[in-house]
């Protein structure tokens, strides 16, 4: 057994994590071809370069489990599951998105899939989801709230009262700090005073690490840590992941703020690349079966586009749809 | 030295004496306490003003509506008897409106009350085994019976638990429901209604107190960005059963950051429901409609008519439907329109009113948003004639956009502008009179509706 792989987990599972991987990856690329060919509008922030993350923390998720997060929630939505077509549909704004082409790229919501969205204003959702893990200690459900958060939020006061609230109910709620380094083009040193960023929720008494988000394994083990300590104790905990987007904070960033070769340095720790290569090396499995699996998703992806252009739009009597129950 | 019955809140007219805890003939030092006063809002303990001997009670324990400032003991204190600083008259200052002397809250319970009678009788509404309550009490059944019929209605806030509620709406539910469903928060108003709204998003249905709307600017972005729209941005896929509840407008002199009525900032929303109930009865049918509906609810309360009595159904099953207008006095020559404080102050000018012969229909919305159009264009057809009644700032207003639904509905049947009768475009002010004049008042409400009359 590779010494990396303290979750034990099968090289059938391992594949299957290298999937989405390689799924968010390429539907990202595919978002942005659409986004130039003018196919998908507005705002359309891209997952590039964190997929190590959701994947590492999905590798601890129970299927019951919830998650929230802000608007970068392409590679999120996909990791729960649910059908990348309905996905790209709601990018392009289409009667067959998942929210009816009324979301939009940073609204998206599967109650199915346990997915809550999708959430615009930074720092919302933390709050929104603190409140999901009250609801599952009401209930006496086994389930843990998984709320995602980026580096700029966790300058936003409601994240302070959502940790203060989390930790003094005692909710099973995991925070994940998706620490990318800029909070749209302003860095983190620029942003956030005082050292870690997790640190700011252990002064409520909420426990934490930091750990490589770029790297699958290690988010992994985490994660399932993460885990374990909530169903322990019954009380929240925080990980801040140490990654980065290799695109811009959205398509229309012009990317001032940081240097090509401090994206092409951080390039080469390319969490999809060093997944693949760690199967390949360390776990043996064959180049072609990878290959394989690749094919497939490119394959995919193609339908998933041609679905996504081929839906109808909306309904013009839609618009006054689904304001209230 | 004289012992007076103190205010002891901002919204305090009389208040009843519980229990002395001195008699005739006791030594008692300053800080000492004397008695348990009951107030609008809770039992406070008045304290000794100074060391000295309890020399005369004059009002018994147990008695009632004792006003503030009367003489309730006198106490002959130590040492050299200190002369009383008598109060130098107040000058009058040049009056600015007449009637700045107007009580804050006046005695039109019995006339809301038998008003709702009668359009009760009108309606053929079911017979109810009712009971005489306040406003106050009608939330908390309202509350009570909704918790007990559904285990998912929890409620949150400052102080709603322990504290038995800052205004005494929430009163013993923490003893019927224990903490885990009547949960104090701290300070918090972004972070726990945050928190609320992502319970309801999971299907619990949370009542979310606020202590005053004032605080609800805290919360605001959650109201609107989370709760209004997930509904619509989710494509129907995640609904939002909350309601958002407590006192809203001008209480009596909390100042100008404790004191605003915010139904035009709510009612603008897609996607909230707004109710703002004028009595006890409309309340707790109002807002057991309100925890029972599936979208986000903005419940706006009014502190001075915690305490107004109407007759209320004692039934489970007594529901008002929301997005129900109720026309509470039918008339003939013009349409006064008005929701929560602003009826009472409607029914306030109606003898002026109907002293000049003129008989109006009067209007309570209750529901703002839905909006009863239809009882609205219907009794302008008939009177062709049009006031509104808003305690808001009139700037770009829901009384604004209300005259403008009217004008173009019922054009081509009215007979004058229509006046809208608002606060005035002003933080509020603390002095007493300076407040009233800030609000709609009587002699604003009569002028109104004579020049929607032509009578000069």
């Amino acid at each position: 057994m590779n010494k990396k792989n303290k979750n034990n987990f099968t090289n059938d599972q391992l594949m299957k994590f290298y999937e989405k991987m390689f799924l968010i990856r390429k539907f990202e690329e595919k978002a942005a071809q659409l986004y130039g060919a003018g196919k998908i509008g507005g705002f359309c922030h891209l997952y590039i370069g964190q997929e190590a993350v959701v994947i590492g923390i999905l590798s601890s998720i129970n299927s019951e489990d919830t998650v929230i997060t802000a608007y970068r929630d392409h590679g999120h939505i996909l990791a729960r599951g649910v059908d990348p077509k309905l996905v790209m549909a709601e990018l392009t704004g289409r009667k067959d998105g998942i929210s009816k082409g009324k979301g939009g790229s940073m609204h998206m919501f599967s109650k199915a899939n346990r997915f809550y969205g999708g959430h615009g204003i930074v720092g919302a959702q933390v709050p929104l989801g603190v409140g999901i893990g009250f609801a599952h200690k009401y209930r006496n459900e086994k389930k843990i709230s998984r709320v995602y958060l980026g580096d700029g939020a966790m300058s936003n006061g409601q994240v302070f009262e959502a940790f203060n609230l989390a930790s003094l109910w005692e909710l099973p709620v995991l925070f994940i700090i998706e620490n990318n380094k800029y909070g749209m083009g302003t860095s983190i040193g620029r942003s956030a005073a005082g050292g870690e960023l997790y640190e700011r929720a252990t002064v409520f008494g909420i426990k934490g690490e930091k750990v490589d988000g770029m790297n699958f394994f290690n988010v992994s083990e985490s994660a399932i840590r993460a885990r374990e300590y909530i169903e322990k104790n019954s009380k929240p905990y925080i990980i801040e992941m140490d990654t980065y987007r290799f695109r811009g904070h959205s398509m229309s960033d012009p990317g001032l703020y940081r240097t090509k070769d401090e994206v092409n340095k951080m390039k080469e720790i390319d969490p999809v690349l060093m997944m693949k290569e760690t199967l390949l090396n360390d776990y043996k499995i064959k180049e072609d079966t990878i290959k394989d699996l690749e094919s497939d998703i490119k394959k995919q992806i193609k339908d998933v586009e041609k679905f996504s252009l081929e839906s109808p739009l909306p309904d013009l009597k839609e618009l006054y749809t689904e304001v209230y129950l | 030295m004289k012992i007076l019955l103190p205010a002891l809140s901002p919204t305090m007219e009389t208040g009843n004496l519980v229990k002395w805890l001195v008699k005739e003939g006791d030594s008692v030092v300053s800080g000492d306490i004397l008695a348990e006063i009951e107030t609008d809002k809770a039992t406070m303990e008045l304290e000794s003003p100074d060391d000295g001997k309890v020399e005369k009670i004059l009002v018994k324990e147990g008695t009632e509506n004792i006003s503030v400032n009367t003489e309730i003991a006198l106490l002959k204190v130590d040492g050299e008897e200190i002369e009383e600083i008598p109060e130098k008259p107040i000058e009058k200052t040049p009056q600015v409106s007449s009637n700045v002397s107007e009580p804050l809250t006046t005695e039109v319970n019995i006339s809301m009350n038998s008003l709702l009678n009668q359009t009760k009788e009108n309606s053929g509404e079911k017979n109810w085994s009712e009971k005489e309550i306040s406003m106050r009490e009608a939330l908390n059944q309202a509350i009570e019976e909704e918790m007990k019929l559904d285990k998912d209605v929890f409620l949150l806030g400052e102080e709603v638990a322990e504290y038995d509620g800052a205004y005494k709406v929430t009163q013993g539910l923490l003893d019927k429901f224990g903490s885990k469903r009547v949960l104090d928060t701290p300070i918090s108003e972004h972070g726990f209604t945050g928190l609320a709204i992502g319970a309801a998003m999971a299907g619990l249905k949370p009542i979310c107190e606020f202590m005053t709307f004032n605080f609800s600017m805290q919360a605001i972005d959650q109201i609107v960005n989370s709760a209004a729209k997930s509904l619509y941005m989710s494509g129907g896929e995640i609904n939002v059963p909350i309601v958002f509840r407590g006192p809203n407008g001008a209480a009596a002199r909390v100042g100008a950051q404790h004191s605003q009525c915010f139904i035009s900032w709510f009612s603008h929303i897609p996607g909230l429901i707004v109710i703002a109930p004028s009595n006890a009865r409309d309340a707790k049918g109002l807002l057991k409609s309100s925890i029972r509906n599936p979208n986000p609810v903005v419940f706006l309360e009014h502190e001075l008519l915690y305490k107004e009595k109407t007759n209320v159904p004692e039934e489970n099953d007594f529901l008002i439907p929301i997005g129900k207008g109720n026309l509470i006095k039918e008339g003939k020559d013009v349409t006064i329109i008005g929701f929560s404080m602003t009826v009472q102050r409607i029914l306030n000018a109606l003898p002026s009113i109907e002293k000049l012969g003129i008989s109006p229909d009067i209007i309570d919305l209750r529901s703002i948003k839905p909006l009863d159009e239809e009882l609205i264009y219907n009794s302008v057809k008939k009177t062709n004639r049009v006031v509104i009644v808003e305690d808001g700032f009139g700037s770009t207003s829901f009384g604004s956009h209300l005259s403008y639904l009217i004008q173009s509905n019922c054009f081509d049947f009215l007979d004058s502008e229509i006046i809208k009768v608002s606060g005035k475009d002003v933080p509020m002010p603390y002095a007493e009179n300076l407040e009233k004049l800030a609000l709609p008042n009587t002699d604003e409400i009569v002028s109104a509706v004579k020049k929607v009359s032509y009578i000069n």
